[in-house]
């Protein structure tokens, strides 16, 4: 019945008494913050993890078959590094093996790298990727030619010494002048550059622009890797299912041309995008179960401090509660009054760490190179929050106020 | 029987102050007829106090019988108190009892907000409430923007909003001169004309003799009921 007039009173009240206001509902605001905040950040990292991260580092629907995996997730042991140290390497022919006996339409790349310096006319460019790998490896990258061609499968066979490059390392040895056709220095040797990637710009602030993709045939592969042997095979499938249905083959095949008994393990590693989110799993796991343990406490601390204040307001205006029950407020009406008094209260401090979760999340975005999105269910819970604390806080109050004794309250100053 | 609109019978009211057993009413017997205008008087510790807070039904007797418009009050219960205190009884009081910080509309409005009337209505009642006690031009105005005949005539608005079987007015010119206590007696004076049941707790004698008639206490009793002197002349 008089709920909005009593939502319209707590604001004017608060309005009032912005300090103290402020005071008391700083508990939720920052419980509501850190919601804010912690789940934008996570949701974030989230989707950047799985969109740019893994898509990029690995690629949707594609997995690598390795000696041993490439990304560390969580700790591993002497003995484990030692085991995979000593696996057999994967070789040419282990690729094409694989390469030949696949049953599903798969794109596949062999593909080995290493960081190396690149010369141009006495410019040097340090650490910078160079990879060696077939032409099938911009599909399965997604990679847009800017200027320029890929290398052909005859440059392949030729073992041509060309060159793909990115962005950032075009920019660097060239200085604004045109690179095709231009001859680099890779390991003393000469390459021509026939192509530009278009720019893929930065992860974790770090710049994803910084290779060069040469046929792994080429002569500079001795740079990068042993005769014979590559870093892995990539292979990109249409779907889920099929990268899944290859996946088991590839081992299947590889178990069988290894002559592995059943008891033995793989002694290769097959690594899809899922494990290069396992870490990041684990951090935002512990985040997310961490989060509830920080945003109840200020919940509770914050509630306990409305309750406070609630309970001096109700101090304070005892001749108002008298006077509206002489004119005929119910226990009902006054209890209900400062209830929703209370729950204003507490959903202005949520609606404020809202705007300050915000705020921190955008901080974090700009300044970190951790980006942040904000999750719209985690501001229905941060308002669902707020009320129900300030509905709980203002119970014990709110009765208070609606047993005082009309007389009594009436003679209070 | 049907013309009365208060009819106590024995009234008592007994409470304990400390270890002492307070006989703040010892049986008091009264009827008041609509449109009837009566000032009760009586010392301090008289009881009058007492019965003021049980006529306005914000206490309850420890025996006796207590019937307001035809309806025993005196064995109801809280929230049964309240809807009468909210529907037959306006209050006025020495400090006017405004809420500091609505303005004088909103005041008035108060009451209508307890009867659930809706907020057109409770609007229009108030405006018309408010230009009854000639203050239709101060209605947004807070009530320490206005003086204290005006606060007094906003606080009468309130109590007629409703408009109840019984003005119920406790020392309604304790707080004010003598010039602006003339102007809210008037106002009295003027509702009485109109129609309106008007009870009125004072000490003072002149405010009383304004009354038709005189009701005094003395130690929780009524020591006379007579009709007031220029009324009787």
């Amino acid at each position: 019945m008089q709920a909005l007039e009593a939502i319209r009173m707590a604001l004017q009240s608060i309005w009032a008494q912005k300090l103290k206001s402020g005071f008391s509902l700083i508990g939720v605001l920052i419980g509501v913050m850190f919601l804010i905040a912690v789940v934008s950040v996570v949701q974030g990292m989230n989707s950047y993890m799985e969109d740019r991260v893994a898509n990029r580092l690995i690629g949707a629907n594609t997995f690598q078959l390795r000696q041993r995996p490439s990304f560390s997730t969580g700790n591993i042991t002497r003995e484990e590094w030692l085991e995979w140290r000593r696996r057999p390497r994967i070789t040419y022919s282990d690729a094409d093996y694989v390469e030949e006996r696949l049953e599903h339409p798969v794109l596949t790349a062999k593909f080995c790298q290493d960081r190396v310096s690149i010369g141009y006319e006495g410019r040097q460019a340090r650490d910078i990727d160079l990879i060696g790998t077939e032409a099938e490896y911009f599909r399965i990258r997604d990679y847009e030619i800017a200027r320029g061609r890929v290398f052909t499968p005859q440059e392949l066979r030729a073992a041509a010494p060309v060159l793909v490059i990115g962005d950032l390392l075009a920019e660097r040895l060239f200085e604004g002048q045109d690179p095709l056709g231009k001859m680099v220095t890779v390991g003393g040797l000469p390459y021509r550059v026939i192509g530009i990637v278009e720019k893929q710009g930065t992860m974790f602030g770090l710049s994803m622009d910084k290779f060069a993709i040469m046929p792994f045939t080429a002569h500079g592969r001795r740079l990068i890797c042993p005769i014979n042997v590559l870093d892995e095979l990539i292979v990109k499938s249409e779907d889920v299912p099929t990268m899944l249905a290859s996946l088991q083959q590839t081992e299947a095949l590889m178990r069988g041309r290894r002559a592995l008994k059943p008891q033995q393990p793989n002694n290769f590693h097959l690594q899809t995008a899922e494990e290069a989110l396992a870490g990041w799993n684990r951090i935002s796991g512990f985040l997310m179960n961490f989060l509830p343990v920080i945003v109840s406490i200020s919940l509770v601390v914050g509630g306990m401090v409305i309750m406070n204040i609630m309970l001096m307001s109700v101090a304070e205006r005892t001749r108002e509660i008298g006077i509206r029950k002489s004119l005929g407020a119910r226990r009902s009406d006054i209890m209900t009054q400062f209830i929703v008094e209370s729950a204003t209260l507490s959903t202005v401090g949520a609606i404020a760490g809202i705007l300050c979760g915000f705020a921190l999340a955008f901080v974090v975005d700009a300044v970190t190179p951790m980006p942040a999105a904000v999750a719209p269910w985690s501001i229905g819970l941060a308002v669902t929050l707020g009320i129900a604390v300030g509905m709980i806080a203002g119970v014990y109050p709110a009765s208070r106020a609606s047993k005082l004794d009309p007389i009594e309250a009436l003679r209070a100053d | 029987m049907a013309d009365l609109v208060i009819s106590v019978r024995e009234l008592t009211r007994e409470y304990v102050m400390g270890s002492d057993l307070v006989r703040a009413l010892r049986g008091v017997s009264l009827d008041i007829r609509r449109n009837e205008y009566v000032a009760i008087m009586g010392p301090s510790g008289s009881g009058k106090s007492t019965l003021m807070n049980l006529i306005g039904c914000l206490d309850t007797p420890t025996a006796g019988e207590y019937w307001l418009s035809g309806q025993e009050v005196s064995r109801m219960r809280d929230d049964a108190l309240a809807r009468v205190r909210n529907r037959e009884i306006g209050f006025v009081f020495q400090t006017f009892n405004l809420l500091p910080r609505a303005t004088a509309l909103h005041n008035v409005e108060l009451p209508l907000v307890y009867a659930g009337a809706s907020s057109r209505d409770r609007r229009r009642q108030a405006c018309e409430a408010l230009e009854r006690v000639g203050l239709g031009d101060r209605m947004e105005h807070r009530p320490n923007e206005l003086s204290g005949g005006q606060r007094q005539r906003v606080a009468i608005a309130r109590a007629l909003v409703n408009r109840p079987a019984l003005l119920l007015a406790d020392e309604p010119t304790g707080n004010l001169d003598s010039t602006t206590s003339e102007e809210i007696m008037n106002v009295f004076r003027d509702l009485h004309d109109e129609g309106q049941t008007i009870v009125m707790v004072t000490h003072e004698s002149d405010i009383a003799a304004q009354a038709q008639r005189v009701v005094v206490l003395k130690d929780g009793r009524v020591e006379s009921d007579r009709l007031a002197r220029n009324e009787a002349a």
